[in-house]
């Protein structure tokens, strides 16, 4: 039982320490690239092409004051961030990130809860992600953090069902929930993204709107709703705002690692062992690197959407694409050629 | 492990049940009164889960499956009702929507 | 270790349905369900039922009450309701539903008491078998309500939308 206990909390500290790095990360890669993007220099004061910035972020964040402005329902507004950070570091736990060890003549599978519902799972704890947003814009008392957390909640919702269908269809000719048997699959047989490259694209798309990126950021849109549902907050409170996006954008990008581009596996390479369990660790946070590179790269290059260009996007196109391709994957699946 | 007697879920199950029930003849808040038949509806489920455990048999947990359903599609359509209401009326306390009683 | 759990998450649920009963902030009664369904789905899991466990996280708590919420804050329903007038109906409520609430847990606890649990099978686990009960037995239900579900958006598509004068 110890054992277990043992390596349970092994797995489990890969994974945290995948995670609880992200959003140091990027906060330094998000304003490179930027820089870059939009042809300036960016932070390079602190540490050699500043990137240390992001440390210095951290000590000022801890030693701002910490605001409660008067008139918030206080309850509800300490609650908010909480529940930000909550799904975003409880999601990881369904991704497989290397392929089946052997410790003592016992298998061990390189996932920290190895369910068979695991991409439901995902899916159930990542659609509380709304609350947060909807809670904070609510307790706030300002009209625009509530107008943002009305718009949250109706996106969320929306773009759900879209990327649900989206996610099913990958798992039909899989057969399974598992996350595992999914990777499992990829590695005998071509990736989804080339199989299902329309699902693909609603999973990307759905997947900025979830994270409330760019080109879909309605619900902390700067110019309409100043920052949207965490204007009023500061110093810590806010960081575990800036933490959580940044957390969920890489929980999301492992899952549609893991569902669309063969997860921690590398086509022809044979991953074995403990040498191929490192790799798949390392292949696993490369592709994820990729994805985050591409939600910086999209950020500063499209312009937002408007509300209603977004609800007409998510209900008149990608749902009824999503819905297509679930009809069409289900079809060749039938027909044997998936 | 001594697994936890179906017994409790069910007593669970039926508290859970009256206290949605109380929620629901109190309150006058639509809104509130919907929240109150969620609970009910979901200690209900509870109860048709531990039935599936006790008997050994998939029934229950399905039925929970179409409960769900069903509830989705009665919250869609009753808050579109609360909504159509209250532009009407500017409230959705229920004793005040009583244009039908003279 | 179950029965720790269980306690846990009975008492959690106990207490957040009260609160939902009780207060007179539905934000607050809607936040307080979210913590009674998230219990229960706990409950479903120590049930065996780990796919409507997380049924229940990702329709109840992820979609349906959100759209409550969205509701709640879209007519801003801060402050509750006229205080209803009569107290002897409320009392007679409350009673009602205490007087229910034990006639159903007389009869669960005289029925099922002295049943002794099977431990847990596989099978009942299992998704594959699920899947199977599902779309074998009960394929007319699952069509029926797929219909239900198509009728509830076109339903409330007419209601809510805007009339034009």
């Amino acid at each position: 039982m110890s054992d277990d206990l043992a390596i349970t909390v092994a797995k489990m500290a890969v994974m945290l320490g995948i995670m609880f790095n992200v959003a140091p990360i990027m906060n330094w890669v998000e304003r490179r690239a930027a820089a870059l993007i939009q042809d300036r220099p960016g932070p390079n004061r602190v540490g050699p092409l500043g990137l240390f910035q992001p440390l210095a972020d951290a000590v000022k964040f801890l030693f701002k004051e910490d605001l409660t402005p008067n008139n918030v329902d206080k309850p509800l507004y300490l609650m908010a961030p909480v529940l930000a950070l909550l799904p975003a570091f409880s999601t990881y736990t369904v991704i497989p990130f290397g392929p089946d060890l052997t410790i003592d003549g016992r298998t061990v599978r390189l996932v920290v809860a190895d369910v068979d519902a695991g991409v439901l799972l995902f899916l159930a704890l990542s659609s509380l992600g709304v609350y947060s947003m909807v809670i904070a814009g609510y307790a706030s008392n300002n009209k625009f953090s509530l107008i943002a957390g009305i718009r949250a909640s109706a996106q969320m919702v929306s773009y759900e069902l879209a990327l649900t269908v989206a996610v099913v269809a990958t798992l039909m000719p899989v057969g399974s929930f598992h996350l595992g048997d999914v990777v499992a699959y990829q590695r005998e047989h071509l990736w989804m993204a080339l199989t299902q490259p329309i699902g693909f694209l609603v999973f990307i798309v759905c997947a900025f709107a979830e994270t409330n990126r760019l080109p879909f950021d309605l619900a902390e849109a700067e110019s309409e709703l100043i920052a949207g549902f965490h204007t009023e907050y500061s110093a810590m409170r806010f960081a575990a705002f800036f933490m959580a996006e940044y957390t969920s954008m890489a929980a999301l990008s492992a899952l549609g690692v893991t569902l669309y581009l063969g997860g921690w596996s590398l086509p022809g390479v044979d991953l074995q062992g403990w040498p191929g369990a490192a790799l798949g660790v390392a292949v696993l946070v490369g592709k994820i690197a990729l994805c985050m590179m591409v939600f910086v790269w999209v950020r500063w290059s499209v312009p937002r959407f408007r509300y209603d260009q977004l609800m007409r996007l998510g209900w008149k196109v990608l749902l009824p694409l999503a819905l297509l391709n679930a009809v069409a994957v289900a079809a060749m699946v039938l027909a044997g050629w998936l | 492990m001594t697994p936890v007697p179906i017994s409790w879920y069910l007593l669970l199950a039926a508290v859970l049940f009256a206290i949605g029930t109380a929620g629901a003849l109190t309150r006058r808040n639509g809104i509130a009164i919907f929240l109150s038949i969620e609970l009910m509806l979901n200690a209900a489920n509870l109860a048709l889960v531990s039935y599936s455990r006790l008997w050994d048999d998939h029934t229950g947990q399905l039925v929970v499956f179409f409960v769900m359903a069903v509830a989705a599609a009665e919250a869609a359509v009753g808050l579109a009702l609360f909504i159509a209401i209250y532009r009407q009326r500017r409230t959705i306390d229920l004793n005040r929507i009583n244009l039908m009683r003279w | 270790m179950e029965t720790a759990v269980f306690a846990l998450f009975a008492f959690l649920a106990l207490g957040s349905a009260l609160v939902v009963v009780v207060h007179r902030n539905p934000i607050y009664s809607l936040m307080s369900l979210v913590l009674t369904l998230f219990s229960v789905a706990v409950l479903f899991v120590l049930l065996g039922a780990p796919f409507i466990a997380a049924l229940q996280v990702l329709i109840y708590a992820g979609a349906i009450l959100v759209l409550f919420l969205f509701v709640v804050m879209l007519l801003n329903l801060q402050r509750e309701e006229s205080p209803g007038g009569q107290a002897a109906q409320r009392w007679a409520a409350v009673l009602g539903a205490g007087l229910f609430g034990g006639m159903l847990a007389t009869l669960f606890w005289r029925t099922y008491r002295e049943v002794d649990t099977a431990p847990l099978s596989e099978r009942l686990v299992s998704l594959h078998a699920l899947a199977r009960a599902l779309f074998e037995e009960m394929l007319l239900p699952f069509e029926i309500v797929g219909l239900l579900l198509l009728v509830a958006v076109v339903a409330a598509t007419v209601l809510a939308r805007r009339v034009e004068p």
